[in-house]
């Protein structure tokens, strides 16, 4: 016989065990440390910082593990976590043309001062599995590592061609930075707000979006101007010293694209820019934050807007955070029956009205 | 407000337009595109019951005039003063909300392109009862009614009704898009190239309708067009424009038989070469 | 949970919580933003919710959270341990022992009276949004009171199906002014909207949201003159406690295609019978 359903609190108690256990897997393996994942994953974990918007390496590998490797879910603990945190101040803006850098590439000159450091890329490996790395403890052997010559000026690429005027100055808004995190987003969003949602915005979605212009929609024909990645110092400003105090170095890739040129008879033609930053290594993701960034600024730069979806400030915005998107996809498995309800009874009553003597004799229970 | 009313008040105020404020009065209108003029230095009265045509080629100021004038576009000097039931007002200096509000009360627009002034999405019923609603009305079937009337004015099938405009052919988009528009009586209506897009059949079909309903509403209209056919048939003034400026205006028959600036002379021989 | 403030959220983000709530009962069925924050639940799942809860609770408040007008579903259990753990009110499953009540898609069918809050989550709070995506055209929408369209949806729907084809999420007018989003509850239950002595805030999270109904506000339903609202429900009465007047889930019982029908508001359903009212199968059941 029917008895309402109960039992929620154990049904989710027991859920949290389950998970517990398949997290941990078969016992007979040793179980993973966060400094493993730390050190082994950085990749994982630099996306985690990214999207969680926190730069705490440990933390992000203890998400990881905790989800079980999810990284959405892992990007949502960091968040949730975050949003806790006391605001204590915020910092100076990094300086990335004085970043130590790891990698250093140009796409628009063969040679430059600071010159073309690959660092530690997969761009020219091949994929091909190695199955070397299977065999457990074979790394003993440290690699040799390159000696690398010290760099002590690496110049921003794009200063050469702002010195000859050839791209488009960037304006120096110095107005207060809003705070994606602290006020509601308010559109049409300037563009320090809209870089800074697309800082920590999904990374699929921001390729996905960066292609589409490739392809046509929204084209902007970029360059890679400049792709960096390294560490650079963060300050803070402490009101009694009355100077900036470095409080910690993170590690950064910034992006700079050089794209189609503007200009008419009264203006010279200029190149034009767009620009990614993202937390740790993460230059796939810092690539398409530029592109899509220049997509966006058709307004600002007297394009038309041909209705690509990356040119549309508003879509992207929207739908560019997967720790929204996630939510609001997964609710939908929530119990809805009480709507449910509501439209069988409509759908009943309409049919009911199109067909009222065949429909009359099956609604009988 | 019921068409027949409206025709018998607009007698009235001809016969006494003398007597009474201009429906529309334009002073020293001017719109700068940077360096560029759009328009400059418009001035003119539209009194109730009139048609009024603005010519001019392509890039002569007419169509950046209409804008202004219908507030989608703000000048930069000039006042645009519309006579409101409450009394005159300059459309310019109000709130976006008051000029949105006369927008879909007493003003119409009717678009060259019946899909910017059709919700293409909407059947045809709702597509003209929609400014209905949008004033109040709340009964369904008076709604209904209206709009089934008013598709038989625009010689649109009734039982088209519930189709939406996608499935219409061009004309009929259009003559749905009229409808759409003068279903509350609107006081002034601004039609911008309105046969522009269709073929010349469905052109002259089009013209006829807008005549008729022109001569029984009384209508206030003003009218851009560069084929000088649309306003030999539905203008009673006509104002003539070059790089932004108005260089000529008179009665149509006037301006058309009689052209006193070379620029009308040579639009309007141009056109009876034809 | 002691590493967390009370309710969770700190002092300074209940203040920003309570000015958005503030402001939304000043102007009753407008959309306030307010910056929304990460909850540690997922987003759609009631974070609105529980972020205007948590700004409105205070240690002697007893709290009641449904889901489907359910006590016991697990969303409803999830978020009322949150407040357990964080807050350590007390929590109650009668509706009229409650002071805060937050809930998911129903309107308790125990009248509200003064002094509690019905606290609703909200999923998409812009009730234009499914006829204008643009956040920045509904704005103006409502700022200029363009609701004609609102009306279209609704004339379309009996243009196409004869009646207005809306069960659930049903818009309202508040006060004459502004159009309002009720939540997904069904229309059964927009009539108790208007002139409830409760006050009703609706949280919306993910869409950074926050709007009040005060005590004794009018709500009206859209509907036409000739096409008039209906507050519909399953034509049955509760198979367990016999009520006539309440909403209903349809359960199946077999895979004969048998149903019974029972109180989708489960202390309204427990009340009833523990007062000794039978319904059709209320005998046999547990």
């Amino acid at each position: 016989m029917y008895v309402a359903v109960k039992g929620g609190e154990r049904a989710i108690d027991n859920a949290h065990a389950w998970l517990a256990e398949v997290r941990r897997g078969d016992r007979d393996v040793p179980e993973l440390t966060v400094a493993q994942i730390r050190e082994q994953m950085t990749l994982a974990v630099n996306r985690v910082m990214a999207e969680g918007s926190l730069y705490d390496p440990d933390l992000a590998a203890l998400a990881i593990k905790q989800a079980r490797g999810d990284l959405i879910e892992a990007i949502f603990l960091v968040r949730a976590y975050r949003t806790t945190l006391p605001r204590l101040g915020s910092s100076a803006p990094v300086e990335t043309g004085a970043m130590a850098v790891t990698r250093r590439i140009s796409a628009t000159f063969k040679d430059l001062p600071g010159g073309q450091i690959l660092g530690p890329t997969f761009d020219y490996t091949h994929r091909l599995i190695d199955f070397a790395l299977a065999a457990e403890g074979a790394d003993a052997a440290e690699p040799a590592m390159p000696a690398v010559d010290k760099v002590e000026e690496v110049p921003h690429v794009m200063e050469f061609l702002n010195k000859d005027g050839l791209i488009q100055s960037e304006l120096q808004e110095g107005a207060q930075v809003p705070d994606l995190t602290r006020e509601p987003m308010e559109l049409p969003a300037s563009r320090p707000l809209r870089l800074q949602a697309l800082a920590r915005s999904d990374e699929g979605f921001l390729l996905s979006l960066a292609y589409s212009t490739q392809r046509g929609y929204g084209r902007t024909h970029a360059f890679v101007g400049e792709l960096r990645i390294g560490t650079v110092a963060v300050e803070m400003e402490v009101p009694e010293l009355g100077f900036p105090v470095e409080i910690g170095e993170i590690e950064l890739t910034e992006c700079e694209t050089v794209n189609q040129f503007t200009g008419s008879k009264t203006e010279p033609a200029q190149f034009t820019r767009g620009y990614g930053l993202v937390l740790g290594q993460s230059e796939r993701k810092a690539i398409s934050m530029s592109l899509v960034d220049r997509a966006l600024r058709w307004r600002e730069l007297g394009e038309d807007f041909s209705g690509a979806p990356a040119q549309d400030e508003e879509f992207v915005l929207m739908h560019a955070d997967n720790i929204q998107a996630t939510g609001f996809l997964e609710h939908i498995k929530l119990p809805h029956y009480v709507d449910f309800q509501a439209e069988l009874e409509l759908i009943r009553k309409l049919r009911r009205e199109t067909e009222p003597s065949d429909l009359a004799a099956e609604e009988q229970p | 407000m019921n068409a027949r009313i409206f025709y018998e008040n607009s007698e009235t105020s001809q016969e006494f337009r003398c007597a009474e404020r201009p429906l529309l009065a334009v002073r020293g209108l001017t719109k700068r595109y940077g360096e560029r003029i759009g328009c400059a230095e418009v001035s003119f009265n539209l009194w109730p019951g009139e048609v009024l045509g603005i010519v001019g080629e392509s890039g002569s100021g007419k169509s950046t005039l209409l804008s202004c004038l219908a507030g989608h576009l703000a000048p930069d000097e000039g006042e645009v003063v519309f006579a409101t039931a409450e009394g005159p007002r300059d459309t310019v200096t109000m709130s976006e909300a008051e000029r949105r509000r006369l927008a879909r009360t007493d003003w119409a627009f009717v678009h060259q392109n019946p899909r910017d002034g059709l919700r293409m999405g909407v059947s045809a019923g709702g597509n003209v009862g929609e400014r209905l609603m949008a004033v109040g009305a709340r009964n369904y079937g008076a709604i209904r009614g209206r709009a089934l009337d008013w598709l038989e004015r625009v010689e649109i099938a009734a039982d088209r009704i519930d189709d939406r405009p996608r499935a219409f052919s061009g004309g009929m988009q259009q003559r749905l898009q009229i409808a759409r528009n003068l279903v509350t009586g609107p006081r002034l209506v601004f039609m911008d190239e309105p046969t522009g897009g269709l073929d010349v059949s469905v052109q002259a079909r089009l013209l006829d309708l807008l005549r008729g309903l022109v001569r029984e509403m009384g209508l206030s209209v003003i009218i851009v067009t560069h084929d000088l056919a649309v306003v030999r048939l539905l203008a009673d003034r006509l104002m003539v424009m070059k790089g932004g400026r108005v260089v000529e205006q008179g009665l149509t028959d006037q301006v058309l038989d009689d052209p006193r600036h070379a620029y009308t002379q040579l639009l309007v021989s141009s056109v009876l070469q034809v | 949970m002691s590493d967390y403030n009370f309710a969770y959220l700190d002092e300074q983000t209940k203040r920003m919580i309570r000015r958005a709530i503030l402001k939304g009962v000043a102007i009753p069925g407008y959309q306030v933003p307010f910056a929304s924050r990460e909850m540690p639940m997922p987003y759609g799942w009631g974070t609105g919710g529980v972020q205007v809860t948590a700004a409105c609770l205070t240690p002697d408040d007893v709290l009641k959270v449904i889901d489907q007008g359910a006590d016991d579903t697990t969303n409803a259990v999830s978020i009322r341990r949150f407040f357990q753990k964080t807050a350590g009110v007390e929590v109650t499953e009668a509706t009229a022992e409650a002071t805060i009540i937050q809930t998911r898609h129903r309107i308790p069918e125990t009248p509200l009276t003064e002094g509690q809050i019905l606290v609703y989550q909200v999923p998409i709070p812009e009730p234009l949004r499914f006829l204008e995506p643009r956040e920045t055209e509904t704005r103006r929408m409502h700022e200029l009171e363009e609701y004609g369209l609102m009306h279209v949806k609704l004339y379309e729907d009996i243009a196409r199906h004869g009646t207005i084809a809306t069960s659930y999420d049903y818009p309202v007018r508040v006060e004459g002014r502004y159009v309002m989003d009720p939540s997904p509850i069904p229309k059964f239950d927009n009539p108790k909207l208007s002139g409830n002595p409760a006050l009703q805030l609706f949280g919306a999270g993910r869409e950074q949201r926050i709007y009040a109904l005060p005590p004794y506000t009018q709500v009206v339903s859209l509907d036409f003159e000739d096409h008039p609202f209906v507050a519909s429900k399953a034509e049955h009465d509760c198979d367990l406690c016999g009520a006539s007047d309440s909403y209903l889930d349809e359960v199946i019982t077999d895979d004969q295609g048998n149903r019974m029908f029972v109180c989708s508001d489960t202390d309204y359903c427990r009340t009833r019978r523990a007062a000794g009212l039978v319904g059709r199968l209320g005998g046999e059941a547990a």
